[in-house]
């Protein structure tokens, strides 16, 4: 049986991670924003195929930076 | 001066609405109703309902117009009407029109979506809108009706619908039957208030059927002025050629709907009326061709007055020209100050500086006007308190002198010192355009120094460039310290200084610290002298100094820096003093001067840009006395040199034959995804590069040492050692697209080759140097690369500047916030810390802050 390839798994692909309520609350103080200020993701966007995300949530991606070692960026999942 | 009103406020915009005008609107802002395409009768006076109505706006100096009373320019012009005999579509309304069709019920003009869901899903398109505009709310409406599946029976009285089409550009088509304009405004009639509050559209403002046109307005005479020519002949506007035709077939419409025509005639006459009424809108409708003037030129209609690059937004409101301003070619002049310009007196004679007389200036002033606008200084006009301008002559010139007191201003001539902004297109960058002092010289030309050069990517080929000359004390202040070139120093590209020395200014700077020269003290201080430097105190007492302590002169004296040159060796200067290494373009040179980077930290810009200028000029005054010569014999290479280049050439042409030979014989291992041939090839290539690379290594090793050239390549004033190679050995394989040159003839590139012939020669590969010369054949592959790239760049410069304007446009509002995360205008983030580590370029050192110097210091 083959394996089955998961995008988000691979190795260029920046890591992400769905962010608590708690968290997503936090972030949206620290900015004075609210989802509408933060840039999209689609919900069906291959990285979040084993994230288990929502229309809603705040999705975390942590990148690697050629100037700043990592970089840490905030996306909202929107609709299709 | 005009009155002082920033204070009243007296009425606020508070929101502006856009609608479509309807029949009514149009019938009552209309000041006269037109009925015949004639202009003027045989007297030459408009014609009464004609379409250069006087009621229409005055056209005429001297006479007054009789709808608003006013004289010509202060009268906007008034709009007429037309009624036209049949309705007809507006162009730019008929992608809504479309929509609406498909999203109503044909018979009683409901949106085709049941009444439980309606107000759920106009609450989803009002966050469509919000999010992507009015467009994508339209196309959520069709996307919604489609997945309810009503689309074949209306919800509220059950009638089947029918599949309407668009046939491009203006006939709608239901079940291949047309549906006459007639038909369709009947449907945007039916269509409720509420119903359009859910396709987005305001019936107050907007009601559908308003987009089927039953009334043309006329624009007013004032936008279509016809213009006098010498012979006294008339010439029409455009769209009064334009409006001509419509109303000439509107009347035959007319007519032969009222002796009742045939069917087919009206239908004709129909379809012309509406094709002169799209293109009297936009004559660049995709689908139909463009309405000429008789001499084939295409009519320039509404849209085509507002659109694109000449059009009224980019031409006349976005790309407004300004007085006070010169343009000409320019050409270097080192001993200029960084930041000054040479204007030659002709253009100084034509600008002026207005400044406000006082009390105190009275008298200074009133020599400029004394000397009038010949002599220069002087000055061109006065304006008086109340606003009113007055030129000096020679007649007025007593008079006016008379009348001068406080209040008044004088526009002097530009003097030395006064401010302007020299700009050299395309402005790419902030320092494109900087604010240098004025120095009024002698000759047609702009001088700039050399130095600057950079930042504007200025060369002296022929290039011209523009002078501003700011008007008011606050735009003067605001371009001094803002865009004074010393500001402009450290690049936020890369965080070093984007001047530096050039050419000259290097190669001086190399001799004098790589002890190339011996001088007496006397020669020094005369030297020093000349780029006026006056603290001599670093010159030792001896006889003879060395031109690293005649360098160290024009440094501050607690100034310390640690570096490399360009070819590795330490740098150090301790207090002020040169104490090893040598000065060349690794740290003199824009864009690489780490040492002025240094320079500009410590002792701040001001500073920094006097202290380059010394340096600069001390490089050159250094080529100036000892001389710089470039000969061909530079080039030259002993015997064993060109022995030793020979025997690599023939190596690698003996390579090059085994491994054709091996190809042959088949014997060649393919490399990965390559073919037997591409594999060859690539070899091959490399082979000969490598010789090339070798015989170059082999010219710098022997061509004679301490020679013009020799030095410009090593200090980095100019050329590298390839192009010393070139000369004196090989200029090498002369590739096109990367691969050696295979076109031309049938299976060889000239027609002085066997075929099939695979050898370095045949394709390309240049044996010689520029200085033994070219081959017939190896000049003419060397042609065909540099036509190649020739052409390369003529293609990439405008690709790349419309690829530039795209990006700046689409950014130019980012901005970054106090809680360091970049936005657009409407507040999105764009990046959550400005470009991911938050650091701003032009405070770094080269992109990178020294964080162990920095605790140093604060130690």
């Amino acid at each position: 049986m083959p394996k089955k390839l998961i995008i988000g798994k691979h190795d260029l692909i920046p890591k992400h991670t769905k962010l608590s309520e708690k968290d997503k609350k936090d972030l949206f103080e620290k900015y004075k924003i609210s989802l509408k200020e933060l840039p999209k993701i689609y919900k069906g966007d291959p990285a979040l195929q084993s994230l288990n995300v929502k229309v809603g949530d705040v999705v975390k991606i942590v990148r690697n930076s050629p100037t700043s070692g990592e970089s840490i960026y905030y996306r909202g999942v929107v609709n299709a | 001066m005009s009155e002082y009103t920033g204070d009243y406020v007296y009425k606020r915009v508070e929101s502006i609405v856009f609608g479509v005008l309807s029949p009514k609107m149009i019938k009552q802002m209309s000041s006269a109703k037109i009925v015949t395409p004639e202009l003027y009768d045989k007297e030459g006076y408009p014609v009464d309902g004609g379409l250069m109505d006087i009621r229409l706006g005055v056209i005429d100096p001297g006479l007054k117009c009789r709808i608003c009373g006013s004289k010509l320019k202060e009268c906007p012009g008034h709009f007429g009407y037309i009624e036209l005999a049949r309705p007809v579509m507006h162009i730019n309304f008929i992608e809504i029109v479309y929509n609406l069709l498909r999203c109503t019920c044909r018979d009683c003009g409901r949106v085709l979506i049941p009444k439980n869901k309606i107000d759920k899903l106009t609450q989803k398109f009002n966050e469509v809108e919000n999010e992507m505009g009015q467009e994508a709310r339209r196309k959520a409406i069709r996307e919604e009706i489609t997945k309810l599946k009503t689309i074949n029976k209306c919800p509220y009285c059950k009638a089947r619908q029918q599949k309407v089409t668009l046939e491009k550009p203006t006939t709608f088509l239901e079940n291949e039957k047309r549906l006459s304009p007639i038909e369709v405004r009947t449907r945007m009639e039916k269509i409720t208030d509420e119903d359009c509050l859910v396709f987005g559209l305001n019936p107050k403002s907007v009601r559908p059927e308003w987009m089927v046109l039953t009334i043309l307005p006329i624009p007013p005479v004032t936008m279509r002025p016809s213009i006098t020519l010498e012979s006294g002949e008339r010439s029409e506007d455009d769209l009064t050629h334009k409006l001509g035709d419509i109303v000439r077939i509107n009347q035959r419409l007319f007519e032969n709907i009222n002796a009742g025509a045939p069917e087919i005639i009206i239908e004709d006459l129909w379809d012309l009326l509406q094709y002169h009424i799209t293109t009297f809108f936009d004559n660049a409708v995709a689908q139909l061709p463009p309405a000429r003037h008789r001499s084939g030129q295409p009519l320039k209609t509404i849209s085509e007055r507002i659109k694109s690059k000449e059009g009224r937004i980019r031409h006349n409101l976005a790309g407004k020209r300004t007085n006070f301003s010169a343009r000409t070619v320019i050409s270097p002049d080192p001993m200029l100050k960084l930041n000054e310009v040479g204007v030659p007196k002709e253009v100084a004679e034509k600008i002026t500086v207005p400044e406000r007389v006082t009390e105190w200036n009275m008298a200074y002033l009133k020599e400029f006007v004394e000397r009038g606008h010949k002599k220069y200084p002087g000055a061109n006009y006065i304006v008086r308190p109340d606003g009113k301008k007055k030129k000096i002559t020679d007649e007025t010139r007593e008079q006016l002198l008379e009348e001068l007191q406080p209040g008044y201003l004088v526009e002097r001539h530009v003097m030395d010192g006064d401010i302007a902004i020299f700009n050299r297109q395309p402005s790419l960058h902030r320092m494109s355009m900087m604010c240098h002092r004025i120095k009024v010289l002698p000759y047609k030309t702009f001088r700039l120094n050399p130095a600057v050069c950079a930042p504007y990517n200025a060369d002296f080929d022929g290039d011209e460039m523009n002078l501003h000359v700011p008007q008011t004390e606050e735009a003067r202040a605001e371009a001094e310290i803002l865009m004074m070139v010393q500001t402009q120093l450290i690049s936020p590209r890369y965080g070093l200084s984007v001047i530096g020395c050039v050419q000259d200014g290097v190669s001086g700077n190399f001799i004098l610290t790589n002890n190339m020269i011996k001088m007496t003290r006397n020669e020094a201080v005369d030297l020093l002298s000349s780029v006026g430097v006056d603290n001599f105190t670093k010159l030792s007492r001896k006889e003879f100094v060395t031109g690293a302590d005649v360098f160290s002169c024009v440094l501050p004296d607690d100034f310390n820096f640690v570096g490399k040159s360009k070819s590795g060796q330490p740098v150090k200067i301790e207090n002020g003093k040169l104490i090893e290494g040598v000065m060349d373009s690794a740290n003199l040179g824009g864009g690489k001067g780490l040492m002025l980077r240094t320079l500009h930290k410590n002792y701040g810009a001001d500073d920094t840009i006097q202290i380059l200028e010394k340096i600069f000029k001390l490089g050159i005054k250094t080529s100036l006395k000892y001389g710089f010569s470039v000969a061909i014999s530079d080039s030259d290479l002993p015997k064993a040199a060109r022995e030793k280049i020979n025997g690599i050439m023939d190596t690698a042409y003996q390579e090059v034959e085994n491994l054709i030979d091996r190809f042959q014989r088949n014997d060649l291992e393919t490399f990965p995804g390559k073919s037997l041939k591409e594999t060859l090839e690539l070899k091959i290539l490399e082979l000969l590069n490598k010789a090339r690379n070798e015989s170059g290594l082999v010219v710098n090793e022997f061509a004679p040492k301490g020679t013009a050239t020799l030095l410009m390549t090593n200090s980095g004033a100019r050329g590298n050692p390839l192009n010393l190679a070139q000369m004196a050995a090989c200029v090498g394989q002369q590739a096109m697209r990367g691969k050696r040159i295979e076109k031309g003839y049938q299976g060889r590139t000239l027609s002085c080759f066997k075929k099939d012939d695979l050898s370095p020669a045949a394709h390309g590969f240049i044996k010689k140097g520029f200085k033994s010369g070219l081959k017939p054949h190896e000049f003419f592959f060397m042609g065909m690369t540099g036509r190649d790239s020739l052409m390369d760049t003529a293609l990439r410069t405008p690709k790349s500047g419309y690829l530039y304007r795209r990006l700046a446009n689409a950014m130019q509002d980012l901005k970054v916030e106090y809680d360091n995360t970049v936005r657009d205008s409407s507040k999105k983030i764009i990046q959550f810390d400005y470009g991911e580590d938050g650091m701003d370029v032009s405070k770094s050192e080269g992109g990178i802050v020294n964080v162990q110097r920095i605790i140093e210091e604060t130690k």
